[in-house]
C-alpha cells in the first residue's frame, strides 16, 4: 500500500518491538486455544455439532430476506419497534434520534461489536451524548480511548498494571495496585452507579430467532441484562446475518459458542429479549451495512454465517504476535480480514496478506468458514482490481517470465546462485528482508536439475 | 507404473540434497522414476501473492512436462497442495493433473503402502508439520479438531532404526514461512521461526525435520543466525539415510 497510513506490516513490526509483550500476548490467546481443545474434545460430536451449526446458516443466508421479515412480524406481535438500517450513518442517526426524542443524553451499552463497526461511539460524543460501555474490557479500553483489540476479550492487550494505572486515574483506585479482585471490584461499582442512573441501554445481539421474534444476548458479566432490565428504553443493534430459524437451534448454537470463544461450556449469561416489560420501550436496529453485498459475493458469503466467538484469532499465529490493533479495522485477525475488504477494499487491501495461509482459523471455526482460502481469494480480487504497488507487479511479471520458461529460468538459477556463492554482500545487506534476522541457504556447486543430467541421463 | 519427480524451484536451486535424496529413496523403492529436465515451478508463489492470473505458464509448462506419468511424486506438500488446488490447463482447461500428484510422503504410504525402510538414524529428531501438507493434504491430524490421531510423515519416521521423535509444546504451529509472507511481513514471519525453533530446542532436537523444505529453509536461516548447531533435513534424507 502506498499511502501515510500504516499497514498491517507496518504495525505488526512496531508490536514486535518488545519481544516479551509478543511472547506474554502470545501466551495469553494460546491459554485461550487451549482451553477451547480440551471443550471440544470434551463433546465426542462436535464436529458434527459444527456441521449442524454450518448448515443451519448456510440455510439461513439462502433464505435471509424471508427470515428476516419472520422475525419483524414476531417482533412487532411482541410489541417491539423494529428499525431497518441500510448502512452505519442510518444505523447511528436511529440511535440518536431515539435519544433524543425522550429527552436521553446518557447511555449504557454493553458489548456489540456491530456498533464498533459503525463507530457509534464517536458519533454520539459528537453530538453530546455520553456513552459508557458496561462490559469491563471495553471499558478499559474506552478508558484508554483505544478500540478493542479483540472480539471476544477487547482489553486482552493490556497488563494488569496498565489497567491498574487507568483505574487509578479515572477511578480513583490506588497508585500501584494492580491486584485484579480490587480492580474488578473498582469497575463493579463504578458500573453499578452508572446502571442505576441511565434511562436508555443499548445492547448488542447474539442470535434473533425468526420463529418467535425474540433474540438472545450472551455475556459473561450479565452488564446487558443489568443496562436493558434498569433501562427505560432497550435498543438492539443486530446485522442481518444473526438471524437462526428456530428457538431450537440454540441448542446447536449456544453449546459452540462459548466452547469456541473462552472455552467455557456455555456464557454466564444467555439472556432471551422476548417482549418489553411493563412501561418499557424496546427497540431492534436491523443492520445492513455492506452485509447484502457481502451476501452477493459468491466467494465470500459465507464469511455471514460468523457468530463472532473469536476462536479464529486465539488460534491465529500472526494476530497472537502481531495484536489486534495492528488490523486497523473494528474487527481483527483472519474473521477481520475477509469481512474488512467488502467495506473498504482500497483500505483493508493488506489483511488478506496477513496470514500465512496455514488453515488453522477454518479448523476451529465453529460454523466452519473456509477463512484461509478466503483469505486467497481475498488476494486474488484486490490484486485484479489493482489495490497493488508497481513494485510488486512488475516482479510478479518478470517471476511469471522466468518460471514459465525452461531457459531462462535454469539460467536465473545459475546466475543467482552465483552471486550468492561470489558475492554474498548483494543479497546479505540491509535491503533485503530475509537477512535481517535469517541467514541465506548455502549455495550449493550445482542444481539438482545439474546433477541429474551428469548422473541420471539415460 | 511411471513416475515423474517434480522438484520444486527453490529445492533444485538451493537444496539438491533433498532432491537427490527423494529420488535414491524411490529408486530403492523399487519406482521407474523420471526427472523431466524442462520443469520449473508450480506457480504457487505467483497466485499466493495475489497473481493467479499469471500463472498460465507455469501450469501450461508442468502438464506438458508431466501429462504422460501415472503419477507426479514431490518432495513438497505445499508445491503439491497448490497444484491440486488450484493448477489447471490454461491452454486447454480440461487437461487436469490434480489427481495423479502426490508429495512423497503420502506417496510411500498410500501408494506404494511401505511398511519397511531400510534407513538408520540414530538421533533426536523433532518433526515440524508444515501447514500445507497437514492442514491442506491431510498427512497428519491437526490438533483443532476432533478425531483420530494419525501421521503419513511420523509413520514412516517410526520405521527409521534408532531415531528419536522428540515430543513438542505446539505440535502444529505455523512456521511462520508463508511464500511471501516471509519478506512482506519479516517481523512477524521471523517472530513465529523463533518461537517454532525454540520448541524444538527445548526438547532436545539435533535435527528438525518435516515435509516441505521451505519451512526448514526459514527455520535454517534462525538457527544459522542463531550460532545453533542443530541441523534441518528434508524428511527424505532422513528416509534415505543408513
Amino acid at each position: 500500500m502506498e499511502s501515510e497510513v500504516k499497514d498491517h506490516a507496518e504495525l505488526a513490526a512496531i508490536f514486535n518491538k518488545d519481544e516479551n509483550r509478543v511472547d506474554w500476548h502470545d501466551e495469553t490467546l494460546w491459554w485461550v486455544r487451549q482451553k477451547r481443545d480440551k471443550m471440544a474434545h470434551g463433546l465426542p460430536g462436535w464436529e458434527a455439532l459444527r456441521e449442524a451449526a454450518s448448515q443451519i446458516k448456510d440455510n439461513v443466508l439462502s433464505n435471509l430476506s424471508q427470515y428476516l421479515q419472520q422475525f419483524e412480524a414476531n417482533a412487532q406481535a411482541n410489541g417491539t419497534i423494529v428499525h431497518w438500517a441500510a448502512d452505519a450513518k442510518e444505523h447511528n442517526e436511529i440511535v440518536l434520534e431515539l435519544l433524543l426524542k425522550n429527552g436521553i443524553r446518557k447511555m449504557v451499552k454493553s458489548k456489540s461489536m456491530l456498533t464498533e463497526e459503525c463507530h457509534l461511539n464517536e458519533y454520539l460524543e459528537q453530538q453530546g451524548i455520553d456513552v459508557i460501555d458496561s462490559d469491563l474490557g471495553e471499558r478499559i479500553v474506552q478508558l484508554a480511548k483505544e478500540p478493542p483489540s479483540h472480539i471476544v476479550l477487547p482489553c486482552i492487550h493490556k497488563k494488569k498494571e496498565e489497567i491498574g494505572d487507568l483505574f487509578h486515574i479515572h477511578l480513583g483506585t490506588p497508585a500501584g495496585n494492580a491486584d485484579p479482585q480490587l480492580l474488578t471490584e473498582a469497575a463493579r461499582q463504578h458500573l453499578r452507579e452508572v446502571f442505576l442512573t441511565r434511562k436508555a441501554a443499548l445492547t448488542g445481539v447474539n442470535f434473533a430467532v425468526a420463529e418467535t421474534g425474540e433474540f438472545v444476548v450472551c455475556t459473561n458479566e450479565g452488564n446487558a441484562d443489568m443496562g436493558a432490565h434498569l433501562a427505560d428504553i432497550h435498543i438492539a443493534s443486530m446485522g442481518i446475518e444473526k438471524i437462526i430459524p428456530q428457538r431450537k437451534h440454540l441448542g446447536v448454537f449456544l453449546r459452540l459458542l462459548a466452547r469456541s470463544a473462552t472455552g467455557q461450556p456455555i456464557t454466564t449469561y444467555s439472556s432471551h429479549f422476548v417482549k418489553p416489560r411493563d412501561g418499557q420501550r424496546l427497540h431492534i436496529i436491523i443492520v445492513d451495512n455492506g452485509r447484502s453485498i457481502q451476501l452477493g459475493r459468491e466467494d465470500f458469503r459465507n464469511s455471514l454465517k460468523c457468530i463472532r466467538c473469536g476462536a479464529c484469532m486465539n488460534t491465529c499465529p500472526v494476530y497472537r504476535r502481531s495484536g489486534g490493533h495492528s488490523y486497523h479495522t473494528a474487527i481483527a485477525g483472519p474473521i477481520g480480514a475477509i469481512l474488512a475488504p467488502n467495506l473498504d477494499m482500497e483500505k483493508y487491501a493488506d489483511l488478506p496478506f496477513a496470514s500465512t495461509l496455514c488453515g488453522s482459523c477454518s479448523n476451529v471455526c465453529p460454523v466452519k468458514i473456509d477463512i484461509h482460502q478466503q483469505l486467497y481469494k481475498w488476494r486474488q480480487v484486490i490484486v485484479q482490481k489493482g489495490y497493488t504497488t508497481t513494485a510488486k507487479k512488475a516482479s510478479m511479471k518478470l517471476m511469471a517470465f522466468t518460471l514459465s520458461s525452461p531457459a531462462a529460468y535454469h539460467t536465473g538459477g545459475k546466475v543467482g546462485r552465483w552471486v550468492l556463492k561470489h558475492a554474498p554482500f548483494a543479497v546479505n545487506n540491509k535491503f533485503n528482508p530475509w537477512f535481517k534476522q535469517r541467514d541465506m541457504p548455502e549455495t550449493p556447486e550445482q542444481s539438482f536439475g545439474e546433477w541429474y543430467n551428469k548422473n541420471r541421463k539415460k | 507404473m511411471k513416475v515423474g519427480l517434480f522438484i520444486p524451484c527453490y529445492v533444485d536451486q538451493f537444496y539438491p540434497g533433498a532432491a537427490i535424496a527423494t529420488l535414491q529413496l524411490l529408486e530403492k523403492l523399487g519406482v521407474d522414476v523420471t526427472y523431466p529436465p524442462n520443469q520449473t515451478c508450480c506457480g504457487q508463489p505467483m497466485a499466493n501473492s495475489g497473481f493467479e492470473h499469471l500463472t498460465g505458464g507455469c501450469n501450461d509448462l508442468f502438464i506438458k512436462n508431466f501429462a504422460g506419468f501415472d503419477y507426479v511424486v514431490a518432495p513438497s506438500g505445499s508445491c503439491v497442495l497448490h497444484i491440486k488446488e488450484h493448477l489447471h490447463g490454461d491452454a486447454d482447461p480440461q487437461a487436469t493433473i490434480n489427481h495423479k500428484v502426490y508429495e512423497l510422503t503420502e506417496f510411500l504410504t498410500d501408494v506404494l503402502k511401505v511398511k519397511s525402510l531400510p534407513a538408520k538414524f540414530p538421533h533426536k529428531v523433532g518433526m515440524h508439520q508444515s501447514c500445507h501438507g497437514q492442514r491442506g493434504l491431510h498427512l497428519s491430524q491437526m490438533t483443532e479438531l476432533v478425531a483420530p490421531e494419525y501421521s503419513k510423515p511420523g509413520s514412516l519416521l517410526n520405521m527409521v532404526e534408532g531415531i528419536e521423535l522428540i515430543p513438542l509444546n505446539r505440535k502444529d504451529e505455523c512456521c511462520g514461512f508463508g511464500g511471501t509472507f516471509c519478506v512482506a511481513e519479516e517481523s512477524v514471519s521471523v517472530k513465529m521461526g523463533k518461537d517454532r525453533v525454540a520448541d524444538h530446542l527445548e526438547h532436545g532436537a539435533e535435527f528438525i525435520t518435516g515435509v516441505d523444505m521451505s519451512c526448514l529453509m526459514h527455520m535454517e536461516g534462525i538457527l544459522n543466525r542463531q550460532g545453533s548447531k542443530v541441523k534441518v533435513l528434508h524428511i527424505a534424507e532422513i528416509l534415505n539415510a543408513g
